[in-house]
Parts: C-alpha cells; sequence; structure tokens
C-alpha cells in the first residue's frame, strides 16, 4: 500500500481517520459547527457496515454511544458547546464506567447559544471538568486537518487503551479549513484494540485492573456483567455507602489517567531550544502563534511555542520543569482565560505567565501575537 | 410437604448474591421482577445473549438483579443507551424495565422517538404512580386529584396514559397488566419478546412506601385487591380509551399487535444498497 | 376477573418450599392462593417477619398452580408439582 494524498476540510478528515480507527457506531445531533462531521458520517458509515444514528436530543446521542460501546463497538459522537453541555451526565457515566468513546468537540463562540458559526476554545475546562464528582476525561487538540485524521486515531485508541471517554477538542476553523492531508499505508497506521478478558465467567472481575486498566467484556460474551453509575466494587455491585470503596474507585478513575499523563502527553515545541519567551497555544491559534514566534525571531528575539495537542491531563510536570529556564509564557487562547490558570499553577510561581485573550469569534492575528511577544520582552 | 432450604429454582436467572433486594415489603417490583424471569424460562432464553437496561429509580433496580449482561444507566436514558446496544450488537435480545418517571418525565421523548423508529427492543415500564426512590413525589402517571409529596393537595396534573402514548409514538405491540395478573403479564412478555420491533409493556404495581400510604392503600395487599376488584381485561380496546382514574376500573389487556418494518432491518439494508466493494 | 390461568385438568398436586429468611410477609400468597393453603406463621424469620405456612388440615388441598410462586414479591416461595399416579406407584 502506497501512502495517499487528499484535500480535505477538518470534519472530513476526522471522520475519515475515525474510520481508519475503527469506529462502526455514530450517534449524534446536528448543531453549528459540527454538524459537517455527523453528515459526512451518515454518508460514510454504511459503506463501511457502520451505523449512523441521528438521535433526538445530545443526551440520547451520547447515552446510545454507551450502550454501542458496551454492544462491542468503537463509537464517535460530534457535538459543540451546548450539545456538549447536554452530554454532561453521561460523560461521568462513561468515566465511571470506563466506556470507552469518543466525542468530537467541534468550539464556537459562547458561553450559551454565543456566535454559532464563529470559532471559539472556551470549552477547555468543561472538557474537564464538565461533569460532576472527582474523574479524569483525554482532551486532544488538532491543528490542521492533518491533525485532525492522524490524532482522532489516537484518540481513538488512548479510549479503548484506558477505557476513558475522550474529547476530541476542535474548533470551527480547523473543522471547516481544507489543506491536504497525507493517509499513511495502512500497515503503517496503529490502531489498538480492546482488551478483553482471558479468564473463565467465575473469575472475572469486570471492575478489577490489570496493570492499570481492567479488561471489557461487552454484552453478549458471557460474563454477565453488571454496569452500573453508582459506586460499585470491582464486580461492579453498587456500593453505595462504603467510603473504601467509593475511595478505591474514584483513584482508580483518576489515577489510571495521572499516573500515564507522561504516555498520553503529546506536545509540538517550535523554536524552544533557546527561547526565553514561550508562547503556549492549541488549536487553530497554534498556528497564528507559529507565525508570530517567526516574526519575532527575524526581530531577534528569543520566542518559542509550545503547542499542546493533548490539553487533558495537563502536562504539569512538563511546564515546571520548562520554567527552569523559561521565565515568560504567554498563554494566547479563544476565550477569557483557562489554559493559562493551569500554566500557571504548573510553573509554581517560577515563572511570568501572561494571557493574550481573544473575544469576538475570531482568532489571534499573527501580530497581536507579536506585539504581546515584544510588549512582555521589553516589560523585564 | 413444606421443605425449606432448598434453592428457589429462579435464583439461577438472579445474582443470587444480591438478593434480597432492596424494595419494600409488597412492592410490585419483585413481581415484574420474577415475571420477567419466568418468561425467560419458559421461552428459554439464552442469558448470555440477552441484555437488561435501567434507568434510575426503585425499578432501575431491576437490571441489577438479573444474571445477565445488565445495564443501570442515568436517569431517562435506559431507552437511548438499549438503541446503541440494540444496533451495535444485534444478535443480543434487548430489554428496558424501568419507571414511570424514568421513561416519561426525564426520558419521555427517548420513548416516543424509540417507537417511532421502531427499535427493536422490549419496554416493560411499571407504573407506581409515583416517584417511589426519591420519596414518593408526583409523576407523569399520578392521577389527578392524588396526594404525593410534592403535591400535597392534590395533583392538579393530567397524567399520561402511557399506553395511549405508546400507541401514538408507533409501538407495534403495547399491553397493561396489573402485578396481580402476573401470569398473564409473564404471557405478554413472551409476546413482547417474541416480537420484532419496540414493544411496550405498562405494569400497574404497588408501591405502598410512598404512594400507597398517601392514598388511602398503606398495605400493599389492599392495592392488590382493589386490581382484582377493579381491573377489567379489554384486548383490542382503542388504548385512548384505557385512561387510569383513581378508584376507576383499571382497563388491562393487550391493545396493539402489528407489524412494521424495524429499524435495525432498514439499517441493515441500507448497508447492503452502499456497501463498497 | 381471573388472575391465574388454570393448568389442564389433571389430579396434581403442589409441593411448596418457603424461604422463610426471604419473605417480607406481604400476605400475597396467602390471600391469593385459590385453595386457601397457606397461613400466617406465628414464627418470626431473622427480618422480623412472619412467614406463611400450610394449613394442616389437608395435605393434598394444594393443586401445584404455582400462582403463590408468581405473586411473590421475594422469590421466597415455590412449588414442585407432583402428578398424583406418579405418586401411586
Ligand atoms: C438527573 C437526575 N435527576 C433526578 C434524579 C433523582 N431521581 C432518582 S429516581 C427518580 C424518580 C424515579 O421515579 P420512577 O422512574 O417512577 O421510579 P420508581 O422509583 O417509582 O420505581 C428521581 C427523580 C436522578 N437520579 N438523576
Ligand atoms: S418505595 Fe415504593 S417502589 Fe420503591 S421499593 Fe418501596 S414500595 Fe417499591
Ligand atoms: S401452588 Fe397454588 S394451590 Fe398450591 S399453595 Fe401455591 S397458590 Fe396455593
Ligand atoms: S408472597 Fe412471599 S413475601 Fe409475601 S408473604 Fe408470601 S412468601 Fe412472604
Ligand atoms: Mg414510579
Amino acid at each position: 500500500m502506497k501512502k495517499e494524498i487528499r484535500f480535505w476540510n477538518g470534519s472530513i478528515a476526522v471522520s475519515e481517520g475515525a474510520i481508519v480507527a475503527g469506529c462502526r457506531f455514530f450517534a449524534g445531533y446536528p448543531i453549528t459547527p459540527a454538524s459537517d462531521i455527523a453528515e459526512y458520517m451518515a454518508l460514510r458509515l454504511p459503506q463501511e457496515d457502520g451505523i449512523f444514528i441521528q438521535m433526538e436530543d445530545e443526551i440520547a446521542s451520547i447515552a446510545a454511544l454507551l450502550g454501542a460501546s458496551w454492544g462491542g463497538a468503537k463509537v464517535m459522537t460530534s457535538t459543540s458547546g451546548p450539545g456538549f453541555s447536554l452530554m454532561q451526565e453521561n460523560v461521568g457515566l462513561a468515566a465511571v464506567t470506563e466506556t470507552p468513546l469518543v466525542i468530537a468537540e467541534v468550539q464556537r463562540a459562547g458561553p450559551s447559544t454565543g456566535m454559532p458559526t464563529l470559532v471559539g476554545q472556551g470549552d477547555v475546562m468543561q472538557s474537564r471538568w464538565g461533569s460532576h464528582g472527582d474523574y479524569e476525561t483525554i482532551v486532544i487538540s488538532p491543528s490542521s486537518p492533518q491533525e485532525s485524521f492522524d490524532l482522532v486515531i489516537r484518540a481513538f485508541n488512548l479510549a479503548e487503551l484506558y477505557r476513558v471517554p475522550v474529547i476530541f477538542l476542535m474548533d470551527e476553523c480547523i473543522a471547516h479549513m481544507s489543506e491536504r492531508v497525507v493517509i499513511p499505508p495502512k500497515e503503517e497506521i496503529e490502531v489498538v484494540e480492546r482488551i478483553k478478558p482471558n479468564v473463565s465467567p467465575e473469575k472475572y472481575m469486570p471492575f478489577q485492573p490489570v496493570n492499570d486498566i481492567a479488561p471489557m467484556a461487552t454484552a453478549g460474551m458471557g460474563y454477565r456483567v453488571h454496569v452500573t453509575g453508582l459506586t460499585h466494587n470491582e464486580k461492579g455491585y453498587p456500593m453505595t455507602t462504603s467510603p473504601e470503596v467509593q475511595e478505591w474507585m474514584v483513584r482508580h478513575i483518576c489515577d489510571k489517567i495521572r499516573k500515564n499523563e507522561h504516555k498520553i502527553r503529546d506536545i509540538e515545541e517550535y523554536r524552544m531550544e533557546d527561547a526565553e519567551i514561550a508562547i503556549v497555544a492549541f488549536g487553530i491559534v497554534g498556528r497564528s502563534a507559529k507565525a508570530a514566534v517567526k516574526m519575532a525571531r527575524r526581530h531577534r528575539i528569543k520566542a518559542g511555542l509550545i503547542r499542546l495537542k493533548t490539553i487533558w491531563p495537563f502536562p504539569e510536570s512538563y511546564f515546571e520543569s520548562m520554567a527552569d529556564s523559561i521565565k515568560k509564557f504567554i498563554v494566547a487562547e479563544i476565550n477569557y482565560g483557562q489554559i493559562k490558570l493551569e500554566v500557571e499553577r504548573a510553573v509554581h510561581g517560577k515563572a511570568s505567565v501572561e494571557l493574550l485573550p481573544k473575544f469576538g469569534g475570531a482568532v489571534h492575528q499573527p501580530m497581536e501575537i507579536y506585539q504581546k511577544i515584544k510588549e512582555v520582552k521589553n516589560g523585564n | 410437604m413444606e421443605i425449606e432450604a432448598r434453592a428457589n429454582p429462579m435464583d439461577k436467572y438472579l445474582r443470587a448474591d444480591r438478593i434480597p433486594h432492596i424494595w419494600c415489603s409488597g412492592c410490585g417490583l419483585g413481581i415484574v421482577l420474577n415475571a420477567f424471569l419466568h418468561a425467560i424460562e419458559e421461552l428459554n432464553i439464552d442469558l448470555d445473549k440477552l441484555a437488561v437496561v435501567s434507568g434510575i429509580g426503585c425499578t432501575g433496580r431491576i437490571a441489577g438483579y438479573i444474571n445477565t449482561d445488565s445495564y443501570h444507566t442515568t436517569h431517562g436514558r435506559a431507552i437511548p443507551f438499549a438503541t446503541g446496544l440494540k444496533l451495535a450488537n444485534p444478535e443480543m435480545k434487548v430489554v428496558v424495565i424501568s419507571g414511570d418517571g424514568d421513561l416519561f418525565a426525564i426520558g419521555g421523548n427517548h420513548f416516543i422517538h424509540a417507537a417511532r423508529r421502531n427499535i427493536d427492543i422490549t419496554v416493560i415500564g411499571v407504573n407506581n404512580y409515583n416517584y417511589g426512590m426519591t420519596g414518593g413525589q408526583l409523576g407523569p402517571t399520578t392521577p389527578l386529584g392524588a396526594r404525593t409529596t410534592t403535591s400535597p393537595y392534590g395533583n392538579i396534573e393530567h397524567p399520561f396514559n402511557l399506553c395511549h402514548v405508546a400507541h401514538a409514538a408507533g409501538a407495534v405491540y403495547v399491553a397493561r397488566w396489573t402485578v396481580l395478573h402476573a401470569i398473564r403479564l409473564k404471557n405478554s412478555i413472551k409476546e413482547a419478546l417474541n416480537k420484532r420491533g419496540f414493544s411496550f409493556i405498562e405494569v400497574i404495581a404497588a408501591c405502598p412506601t410512598t404512594y400507597g400510604r398517601r392514598n388511602k392503600m398503606p398495605d400493599a395487599l389492599d392495592e392488590m385487591r382493589f386490581y382484582r376488584e377493579h381491573s377489567v381485561i379489554k384486548h383490542g380496546i382503542d388504548p385512548s380509551q384505557a385512561n387510569i382514574e383513581i378508584g376507576k376500573e383499571i382497563v388491562v389487556g393487550k391493545f396493539v399487535d402489528i407489524e412494521k418494518p424495524t429499524f435495525n432491518e432498514a439499517v441493515e439494508e441500507l448497508k447492503k444498497k452502499v456497501k463498497k466493494k | 376477573m381471573t388472575y391465574w390461568v388454570e393448568e389442564e385438568e389433571k389430579k396434581v398436586h403442589g409441593k411448596v418450599y418457603i424461604i422463610k429468611d426471604r419473605c417480607k410477609q406481604c400476605g400475597f400468597c396467602i390471600e391469593f392462593c385459590p385453595q386457601g393453603v397457606l397461613q400466617q406463621s406465628e414464627e418470626f424469620n431473622a427480618k422480623g417477619y412472619h412467614p406463611p405456612k400450610l394449613v394442616e388440615t389437608d395435605e393434598k388441598k394444594c393443586v401445584g398452580c404455582g400462582f403463590c410462586q408468581m405473586i411473590c414479591p421475594d422469590f421466597a416461595i415455590f412449588v414442585e408439582k407432583e402428578e398424583e399416579n406418579e405418586e401411586r406407584d
């Protein structure tokens, strides 16, 4: 097999990537700017022996994902902020029942119904903290159609590997921009399959981790698993008044992700080798930030870019050690300060962290970021 | 003649290590569970190929007692969960068992849409006229005038007639029984399980603890006697004629039994048509 | 109304098993046994309820219809059918 070249927008790229990753079930509800993904999946999935269903709302969509995932399928939905808000209760159910699923969240400008056709990056915290109680998710953010393809495959792989909901945090620009996408030969693409139990049903403990993760027995395999959103023990049985079981369960669903943060972490560094000022950005802003770094370098300012491809679990220790050499961070994001709070927390006061927010449903211009770099440089 | 210390033959269908169940004395839910298990037994259904999905509530606990793949989901979301499960794994027989509040208040939208699509699942809705789990609040089936913790002066809302809702939304099989009709209920469950498409059975069940107590039926036995004296079987009746009102007769029976292509069948057909070589 | 379905006419008897500790004393089995075979006992089970017991007058009164088993919400009572002629040989 040879590599293939396509000219795709981010919505098509994420859909095709999902299919390569093995996604055969999609349930969703139309919402701008995420509807293109649903429409494309409606076209493509039946061709691939998969199932597309348009549900009556986003709550139903994610509930159907949970059911289909327990039915044995790899599953995805697409939505934007308002729909993602509706899904949150079942994000928690997915976390606590350790159900692999992928949510492609195409961010638009919020809050509330906001600016449906314009870009935003305000759902960073929601994708981590949207549901109640303690839990973890994995959040991945692409900066191009190419990454929409490549990273959604990784999103599926991580969902399966860690049995966790993965939020594929896109934005309106990435979903709608078209670019060259290189599809590697099939044999070069890594696809992770769900770990199934290899013990007899009598010996099987559905929520007992083996090397951090419990093998998953889906419907019809003969393991007769009970799955509940109530606090449950390793057998899956509700234990709604046991402090020990609650501690065990919460630690487990959090620690399996926290402990493996360094393995999940995916960061692009650009001109960071001798940088004194670092721009932190993700998604579409990663691109203008890169242009701004180039401008700064032309003016002999030692700026670099840290682009987060994985946002959650937050790479805390990475920033902590970066702060040994970098004393100035600028966080550029299309919101009023979300990732900035995390960077600030992670550097433990060893460096200054400045926010370069963006309002109005637009992307930072490279010049705006460059101006900020100059400002910060001259401030010392 | 009367011997103890032998396992109930139904225990093999139960997660016997979780029995006794949490339900109150006289609660109708145990009868629903029992009727369901007898139906499974008589149909000789492979427990490995059966999935039971519940929402939240006293009824929602049913899934957890059955020795099969069982899913206790979030409040109201059992039907979309079951929809995904059935579509992804069509070999499974998928049954939703949940309460009136779960299926028709918070989950009402999912119910009508699953019926409209004719998803190939069976839904057993236990109507105990109130929210048992949370302490007896008003629900979408609470009869006009009934007292609940959130209708302390008597319910001023008009209740749903669940069978009428199911019929109007497109269910291919619709029946209603009380828990006193345990054997007819079991037979009806068997029919529903054998039915292709969206089948619905409403089961009227006593909730003495939170509902009966406030409505002059503190003893489940009184409620059962009421069923005996006031229910009439009217097979094939238009379900719109089977409203439930306080003190009036309860019409039970099989109201709807029709054929219609299911969503699952339509999906398979579509796949065949567009499949890439 | 009929709330049980009668089995075909044959001289059958039932053997009733009561799992006393599961009983929650709802009284359904006693009330709805078509033969009046059951009554409440004086004895307390582990949960403090009075489980049913058989009325001692007629050993063969139970016809094995199984209705008590169907109506018990607590899986506390079940019945085994035994046919008359089987017992004779
Ligand atoms: C989102 C959400 N809202 C509210 C609740 C609280 N709650 C639990 S069960 C229930 C009502 C259950 O009523 P029904 O479905 O009739 O079941 P029953 O207990 O009567 O069998 C409610 C409101 C919840 N668990 N989740
Ligand atoms: S509260 Fe009502 S529905 Fe719940 S277990 Fe008790 S009797 Fe049954
Ligand atoms: S089997 Fe029938 S006759 Fe015998 S005790 Fe039970 S209900 Fe009564
Ligand atoms: S029906 Fe069951 S729980 Fe009720 S009294 Fe009889 S044995 Fe006990
Ligand atoms: Mg109820």
